[in-house]
This record gives structure tokens, C-alpha cells and sequence, in this order.
């Protein structure tokens, strides 16, 4: 949570805690303390990091110095060398041979901090949400002051894409783009959508910005209607979100009180105003095209696209559709400028990511930090290790749409362009982290499930697909499986990717894709062996005829 | 409420709210800020906050402002109670029921002695 400039850690896995671990990290904490460091430096303990025959390992960020094995007595020449006066004590260096394989991921990630780094959820938990004297007390309404009376819309659309801000929703198109279109469409009305529907089953860093923040949101809807040339504003906030609500509304309120929405903002001839839409409870409503059919008070289908809302979105009118954290990034962006953005994440993912971490961990909860941070970092660093000392699976990132990520593939960088070279997706940034007891098609089976009830129903790929890719994964899950079924899968999988007509029939198919190129012999044991390798099928021999 | 019309109008509403801010550190008053998010609430941060005014109301204190804010992104932890006493450094408390609010306010709000075992670090 507080700044640091250099991180520790020290592995315990069992091998390591063998070896004295606790010793080394007690060591580290009071030789830290002698020398006053303890508020620049942070030191975590951190299982699964890497080799055995160099435990207990110590990294230290941002370097990425590996030292091992380090003793008791070492520990005192790595403070006082490295930490103090900043040399690296390069005679207790892991010997180079030993970083290859599991830990050769950490070269890559010299000069950088996986330390969180908090934009936007700057305010959140340190503020009253209810209070606009306190968010102003914070900075607050200095982004849309600057905008409105110093700044031109185009410079601020010219801020937003040199920032290089990508949409946070998962697509990760690029904001400033997006809102450039929709500026250069010509109409005499024009909307700006915030997309709070926030439906992927294990993320909830929408809502927590919402109910920690929500005068940051409602400050980048204004500065984005200024952008592109709207005067009015929909947040749409799922259904089950109520506490959300009522909070937006009460910032709107104070909002519209103080002058801040309302006619002639900040002086300026700019006028916006803000309403609240509440969801009824569907996942396709996440999906911008349903989301505006939704407002429209119609039923929550997904539109053709081409035409994208940019030209042709609510009531047929240019609209800038936001998911929140990319709007929580706005008022940042413009306070402190791009080139300050730039520094943080990737080049090309600048910024920083809201990550929601739940599963088979020790600490599950929510984390900022920057772009390209690795999910070994995270499952080690911030997650505590994995439950039980149990062996890292599989992750799935960004919900139920996103992809399922084997171990082999947890020291790739977590940006866009990263995760799209290695075939997976970044998704919304829920991380759910498996542990070795997960059993592949048991997954693959509920996230089927979930698409199948969600599916709205308007193309035949998606609502028939998904059904039937649930029936086939139920019989492999009973143990009747046949090889043929796997090539329908395959063929399921790909029939959902490329004929569905939006997002949610398009990602669908994605878990069945992942397992069987990731995980295949697993599958295959379902259907040859009749086994399920983690006991979790139930194999009773049934099966179900699918049509 | 004052409508706000020119940059110089908000940095002029931004210092009085700071100074407020500071009042209130430089006289030594207890802050008692409870996660209200949704995870806190369901961790019953609600009877976390009624315990809190309770003990204010019966033991007749006074000099504490007690306030909200969302969730800090350790729901592991809700529900959390942060305490500031003037210019001492935050200290966050995780699981706090009923009871161990009762003994914050006690031991450490009007007692000035942290209570220890609950105490979060990052």
C-alpha cells in the first residue's frame, strides 16, 4: 500500500523453510530496522519462487538480484551492501547456471517494482464517499476545472491518447481513440456511457470504485462529455449493485449542488448531467450494444456491429461507452499528465491494472499495480502463496470470459499485447488461482454452464452451441465421453468464435479451446481411462444423448 | 451549498476543507474511519459502526469523528476499522466484531494503547 523503493523477498516453500527461511526473513527484519530502512523497503515472505538447490532464495527489486542460498550470517552484507548503499553484494549472487528454467523469468524484469502503485484506487478506502468536501480535500474536480477552462477538447482527447490508456472493460481498445471518433461524428446529441454492469463472475473492482469513489467517476464522465462533445451521461450499475447506487446518486446530488453538473460548469458555456440506469441482473448487459438496448428500455440484446456505438449508439446518437476503471483513470491523467502515466506498466499497456484475487490462495482480496507484472509475482507476492502449499494449476483471468492460463504460462508479462502474443486474454482482471485439485473439464463444465443460461438467445452459434458443448462436457464428466466428442468440442469451440454475433458467444468458447490445447491428456483420460485424474467427476456411467 | 465557478473557487473550497483537516489533526481529535463497502457490510461492518456509536453514547465521549469510507482491498480482513488520534500515524484494525470495536474505543481511542492483536499490516 505505501511507496517503497525496493522490495524483498524470501522464499518459503518447505525446501526453503528447511533451510532456515524463517531465520533469514527474522534476520532481515531486524537488520532492516538497525538501519532504518523499514519504511523504504518492503520484505514479504514468498512461496513457489523458485529452485531447490539454491533455498533459501532472496530477491531484491528492482534489481531482480537473486541471492541464494543465503544464511543467517548473509544477512547483514545484503542490507548493508544492496539495501544501504546500494551496491549489489555480487559474491553472494545465486551462481548464474542456477537462474535458468523455473526463475529466468526474473531477468526480464530488471528496473521494475511489482509494488502496488495506486491510481485509481487512489481515494478508495480513504475517504468518505458520501462527503464531496473530502474528495475536493483530495484533489478532486481539479482534472474537469482544467479541462474546462484551460484545456480545448481536442487537447484533452490528445492527452488521453498520448497517455496511451487502454479500456480496462478487457478489450483493451485504446480510450483516447474511441473518444476521437466519437468527437469527429457530427450530431446534434451526443452520450457518454460508463459501463458499470460488471457481470464476470469474480470481479468486483468496479464496485469497489463505485462505493469508494464514486465523485471520481462522476468527474470523468464530465471531462469525457467535454472531450467528445456530449451533454449528457448514463451510468449503467448492475442490478445487484445497490450500495453503489444509492452512493452514486448522493455524489450526483452534491455534484449538481455544488455546480460541478449542471448548466454553464466551471463558468464555461459546457453544460452535462449524469443519470443512473440500474441493470435487471443480466451478463449480456455488460456487453456495450446490450447495455444500450437495456437503456433504451428495450430487451437486453446485442446490436450487429458495424455501425459501433461511436457513430450510432444510444438512440442512434455518437456514444462513448467507458468501462470504470478506464474512467477512473481520467482525472489522474489529466492532473498529473501523460508523460507521468507513460512511466508506469508497458509501453505498450501504460498504467496500472485492478486485479481481484480469489481462489485456491492465501489472501484473496484486490490489488493495483502496475502493467506487466508476471502471475507468479502476484500468486507469490501479493496472494501469499498458494493454499496448503498446494501446487499452481491454472489461472483464470478476467471471469468467466477470459482465459484459462496454465503454469507454464505464469511468468508471461500481464499487459495486452503479452497476454495476445501468448493466445490468452487479459480480461476484466479477475484472477481466479487454481490449485492441482481442480479438475479441467469439471471447470470447463461450469463456466458452460453459466454461458448457457446467459445467453441471450439471438444467434443460433451461442444459444445452441454452448448448450451442447455442456452436454458433451457433462457425459466426459460421467465418464461416457468418446474421442469423437472431443473433435465436436473443438469444433463447438470454434463454430462459438467465429459465427457469434457479439463478445459473449465469441468468449465462450475459450475454456474449451484452453483445456484442450493445455490440458488435453486430462481430458483424454476422462474418455479413454474412464478416469478423473482429481477425483472431482462424478464417472457414474451415464449418458446423456445429445442431439 | 456554494456553487463552484472558477478553478480559484475550488482550490479556495479545497484549502478550507484541508484546513478543516487540520483543525482537527492539530487538536488531537480520534478519527474512526469504518470500510463500508459491500464486503465490510457483509462482514457486519454495520454492527462494527452501532457498536462504535453505542460506546461514544453511553460512555459520554466526546472529540471523535467517527465516518465511512469503501473498501480498502483487504476484504480478507473486513471488517476494518482505521484509527487516527491527531498527528499519530494511521493504524488499521482487521476483524473487527462488536466486541473488539468495544475494546478499540476503550483501550486505544480513550486509552491511547493500540489494541495489538488486531492491528493489519501490509
Amino acid at each position: 500500500m505505501k511507496a517503497v523503493r525496493s522490495m524483498v523477498l524470501v522464499s518459503n516453500d518447505p525446501e526453503s523453510l528447511a533451510r532456515g527461511a524463517q531465520e533469514v526473513y527474522r534476520s532481515f527484519k531486524e537488520e532492516v530496522q538497525s538501519y532504518g530502512l523499514e519504511n523504504e523497503i518492503s520484505l514479504t515472505m514468498a512461496g513457489e519462487v523458485g529452485r531447490k538447490d539454491i533455498a533459501p532464495m532472496v530477491i531484491v527489486y528492482p534489481e531482480a538480484v537473486v541471492y541464494g542460498p543465503v544464511s543467517r550470517e548473509d544477512v547483514h552484507t545484503i542490507v548493508e551492501e544492496h539495501l544501504y548503499k546500494g551496491r549489489v553484494a555480487s559474491n553472494l549472487q545465486a551462481p548464474a547456471r542456477e537462474l535458468t528454467g523455473r526463475i529466468a523469468w526474473l531477468s526480464a524484469r530488471k528496473g521494475t517494482l511489482p509494488a502496488e502503485k495506486r491510481i485509481v484506487l487512489e481515494r478508495a478506502g480513504l475517504i468518505d464517499p458520501d462527503d464531496i468536501h473530502d474528495y475536493i480535500a483530495h484533489d478532486g474536480y481539479t482534472a474537469l476545472g482544467k479541462a474546462l477552462t484551460e484545456m480545448t477538447p481536442a487537447s484533452v482527447i490528445a492527452e488521453i491518447e498520448n497517455s496511451g490508456l487502454r479500456g480496462r472493460g478487457g478489450a483493451g481498445f485504446p480510450t483516447g481513440s474511441k473518444w476521437k471518433f466519437v468527437s469527429k461524428t457530427v450530431s446534434d446529441k451526443k452520450y457518454v456511457i460508463c459501463n458499470a454492469d460488471e457481470s464476470e463472475p469474480g470481479t468486483f473492482k468496479d464496485r469497489l470504485i463505485l462505493e469508494g469513489d464514486p465523485h471520481t467517476i462522476v468527474e470523468a464522465m464530465v471531462i469525457a462529455g467535454y472531450a467528445v462533445g456530449a451533454d449528457e451521461g448514463y451510468i449503467y450499475v448492475r442490478g445487484e449493485y445497490h450500495l453503489a447506487q444509492r452512493r452514486l446518486a448522493e455524489a450526483i446530488r452534491q455534484a449538481r449542488g455544488m455546480g460541478f453538473l449542471g448548466k454553464n460548469i466551471f463558468g464555461s458555456n459546457f453544460n452535462f448531467d449524469i443519470h443512473v440506469h440500474s441493470g435487471a441482473g443480466a451478463y449480456i448487459c455488460g456487453e456495450e450494444t446490450a447495455l444500450i438496448e437495456s437503456i433504451e428500455g428495450k430487451r437486453g440484446e446485442p446490436r450487429s456491429r458495424p455501425p459501433y456505438p461511436t457513430t450510432h449508439g444510444l438512440w442512434g446518437k455518437p456514444t462513448a461507452v467507458n468501462n470504470v476503471e478506464t474512467l477512473a483513470n481520467i482525472t489522474a491523467i489529466l492532473r498529473h499528465g501523460a508523460g507521468w502515466y507513460r512511466q508506469l506498466g508497458t509501453i505498450n499497456s501504460p498504467g496500472t491494472k485492478v486485479y481481484t484475487i480469489l481462489g485456491n490462495v492465501n489472501v484473496t482480496g484486490l490489488i493495483e499495480v502496475p502493467m506487466g507484472i508476471t502471475l507468479r509475482e502476484v500468486i507469490a507476492i501479493y496472494a501469499k502463496g498458494m493454499k496448503d502449499n498446494a501446487t499452481f494449476k491454472l489461472a483464470q483471468t478476467g471471469g468467466s470470459s477470459g482465459s484459462i492460463i496454465p503454469a507454464s504460462l505464469q511468468d508471461t508479462p500481464m499487459d495486452f499485447d503479452s497476454f495476445g502474443r501468448a493466445g490468452v486474454s487479459l480480461g476484466s482482471g479477475a484472477l481466479l488461482v487454481c490449485d492441482e485439485n481442480t479438475c479441467v473439464v469439471d471447470l470447463a463444465r461450469v463456466l458452460l454452464n453459466f454461458f448457457r443460461v446467459e445467453s441471450c438467445g439471438k444467434c443460433n452459434p451461442c444459444r445452441i452451441g454452448n448448450q451442447r458443448a455442456y452436454e458433451i462436457l457433462g457425459n466426459i464428466a460421467e465418464g461416457t465421453g468418446t474421442m469423437k466428442d472431443l473433435d465436436d468440442l473443438q469444433k463447438i469451440s470454434g463454430f462459438l468464435y467465429q459465427l457469434s454475433n457479439c463478445g459473449l458467444g465469441q468468449t465462450a468458447g475459450t475454456p474449451i479451446r484452453d483445456v484442450l490445447a493445455h490440458f488435453r491428456a486430462e481430458v483424454e483420460a476422462h474418455v479413454r481411462l474412464k478416469v478423473c485424474p482429481t477425483g472431482v467427476c462424478p464417472m457414474s456411467g451415464k449418458r446423456t444423448p445429445v442431439l | 451549498m456554494t456553487t463552484v465557478k472558477s478553478l480559484e473557487d475550488l482550490k479556495k473550497l479545497r484549502e478550507a476543507a484541508l484546513e478543516k483537516r487540520a483543525v482537527k489533526t492539530a487538536s488531537g481529535q480520534a478519527q474512526v474511519t469504518v470500510a463500508m463497502g459491500t464486503c465490510g457490510i457483509a462482514a457486519g461492518a454495520r454492527e462494527t459502526m452501532k457498536a462504535i456509536l453505542d460506546t461514544i453514547e453511553t460512555e459520554n465521549l466526546s472529540g471523535i469523528v467517527v465516518s465511512q469510507t469503501g473498501c480498502i482491498g483487504l476484504c480478507e480482513k473486513e471488517p476494518i476499522v482505521q484509527v487516527v488520534i491527531g498527528e499519530q500515524p494511521k493504524v488499521i484494525y482487521g476483524k473487527v466484531n462488536p466486541e473488539v470495536a468495544r475494546r478499540i474505543m476503550k483501550e486505544h481511542v480513550t486509552g491511547g494503547k493500540p489494541v495489538e492483536e488486531y492491528i493489519v499490516t501490509a
